[in-house]
């Protein structure tokens, strides 16, 4: 087994925080991994991504030319790294804002409307975990939920750990969004 | 929290392996991108638990000469930056190196020359294996490639640096300081009690007591013929570390037509890139060097033997290629490919230069 993903979109939607609750994640569930931020010149545009592997074996680099799943959260995103889905790999877009939809028959793509179903929900502040469950439901390797959980509490702060049932409920809500 | 797997970057590791390996004291000053030492010393208050000091310093001048303050008593002490605040540094390094004091320097390189960029980089190879201060002497230069080794080598630092009294340095770029990964953090040990530093390091200025003779640290020698004996002791001693320290990792060597010579975390995108030339056909190895001074030249040579070039791969304009030439004697073609300024190559580009400069050339 081994996860390729990028995430990528605007800096404040919790790109990097959503990359290290997946990378916390897969820690707990005895995988090798690795959380590498944005450190290129795109940054400056305001996007943010990061690079999480998740492998039984030892990860050699940090960061790639392809990925496995990509999951971009605005045009510019979309626009940069749909390109950069492996052939037989995943692309998950959220479709609020985006103009250009991707083409590619090559690949499986999901565009997600999470932020509705935030709002749905009521907290916009867990519009990424909504993101995190739409792709938890994608990825070929299954995470147990339970494992989610631990990494959810590995990564959160003590004194926001009465947030976790509120982060699992956006994380079920993410599952349901996922639609070819 | 012995053996317990957690996940971290490169620079919150340093700061707790800085503790766990018994460490009496660090003094820094903020610099991106390595801020995060110092920030997670400060969070983890070890002045209440080992008793270790964490001092932010005025400086960067100021926190390397607080270093040589420390080294001077037989304490183990250290600090770390980044480029243009181990500059500032070099006088200070000198001054270290010459009073023959043990100290741990961390840099997490970043890309320049002057206050440059906050991105990745691994352009202060020369400055680091090559002196930096003045005067002949040279720093054990240690190249972490993964959050582990950041850890690791806080301890293999420590230990070859009280060994030879001669610094070390854990050369580091940006990404091994930025990113999380897997780590596993050391059993708590102790600081060393009086008795043990003066035990330890009987040459140290800590308070003369009974008959010893007095101890005096110092790098001044205004005699040229006593200055000349001092720096056949260092040399000395600089013979005996390439002797027994060289460090270096051989990643599929066998069988390979092609050598990819690269450090730090670049020689993980290498391998990255081995994989992937594998799957062309083309069968490259790769040598890793983890002490870049000393420079595993003898290893080079061995792996050079039967192979149709070299591809040096850096985060700079071409620094470390110049030790590769001479470890080859020029035998076999060596070409560099190297991204400045911050970028990070791709696993695809260094494929490609592999394709390009030497396989096609």
């Amino acid at each position: 087994m081994k996860e390729e993903i990028i995430i990528a979109g605007f800096g404040g939607q919790g790109v990097l925080s959503m990359g290290k609750i997946l990378a916390y994640s897969g820690l707990m569930d005895d995988k090798e991994v690795t959380w590498m931020p944005s450190y290129g010149p795109e940054q400056r545009g305001g996007t943010a991504n990061v690079t999480v592997i998740l492998s039984d074996e030892k990860i050699s680099s940090p960061v790639l030319d392809s990925y496995d799943i990509v999951i971009a959260l605005n045009q510019q995103s979309l626009d940069k790294f749909t390109p950069k889905v492996k052939p037989g790999g995943i692309l998950i877009y959220d479709t609020n804002g985006i103009h250009n939809r991707p083409e590619r028959d090559d690949i499986e793509i999901y565009p997600i409307d999470a932020m509705d179903a935030t709002l749905e929900i009521g907290n916009p502040k867990a519009y990424n975990m909504v993101v995190m469950g739409a792709l938890l439901e994608a990825m070929p390797y299954k995470l147990p939920m339970e494992n989610v959980v631990k990494g959810l509490k590995k990564s959160l702060p003590e004194r926001h750990h009465k947030l976790i049932p509120m982060n699992e409920q956006a994380i079920e809500k993410g599952k349901t969004i996922l639609k070819k | 929290m012995k053996g317990e797997v957690t996940l971290m970057k490169g620079n919150e590791a340093v700061a707790h392996a800085a503790i766990r390996y018994g460490f009496d004291g660090y003094f820094g000053y903020p610099i991106t991108p390595q801020s995060e030492v110092l920030e997670t010393l400060e969070a983890l208050m070890p002045w209440e638990t080992t008793g270790m000091v964490v001092l932010q310093a005025e400086s960067e001048v100021a926190a390397i000469n607080m270093v040589y303050g420390g080294a001077a008593t037989g304490k183990a002490v250290m600090t770390s930056s980044s480029s243009p605040g181990v500059s500032l540094k070099q006088e200070g390094i000198s001054y270290i190196a010459g009073a023959m004091l043990p100290a741990l320097i961390l840099n997490v390189m970043r890309g320049g020359p002057g206050l440059g960029t906050i991105q990745p980089s691994q352009a202060d190879y020369f400055q680091a294996t090559k002196g930096g201060g003045h005067g002949d002497y040279h720093l054990i230069v240690l190249a972490p490639s993964t959050v582990q080794e950041m850890v690791d080598f806080v301890g293999l630092g420590k230990e070859l640096t009280f060994k030879y009294r001669t610094p070390a340095m854990i050369l580091a770029d940006g990404i091994v300081g930025q990113m999380m990964e897997k780590v596993v953090l050391p059993e708590q040990q102790p600081r060393r009690s009086d008795e043990e530093v003066k035990k330890q390091c009987p040459w140290a200025a800590n308070g003369r007591t009974g008959l010893r003779k007095r101890n005096v640290i110092t790098s001044l020698e205004l005699e040229s013929s006593k200055m000349e004996i001092i720096n056949h002791q260092l040399q000395a001693i600089y013979k005996e570390i390439q002797e027994k320290e060289t460090r270096w990792e051989e990643i599929g060597l066998d069988g390979s037509d092609y050598l990819i010579i690269a450090f730090g975390s670049v020689a993980r995108i290498c391998d990255k890139a081995r994989e992937m030339a594998a799957e062309k056909g083309i069968k490259a190895g790769i040598i890793r060097p983890i002490t870049l001074w000393p420079f595993p030249s003898e290893a080079i040579e061995k792996a050079a033997e039967g192979k149709k070039g070299i591809l040096v791969v850096e985060l700079n304009a071409g620094q470390m290629i110049e030790d590769v030439r001479l470890a080859v004697h020029d035998r076999i073609p060596v070409k560099h490919f190297g991204r400045m300024g911050g970028i990070i190559p791709s696993p695809q580009e260094i494929v490609d230069a592999l394709e390009e400069k030497i396989i096609n050339a």
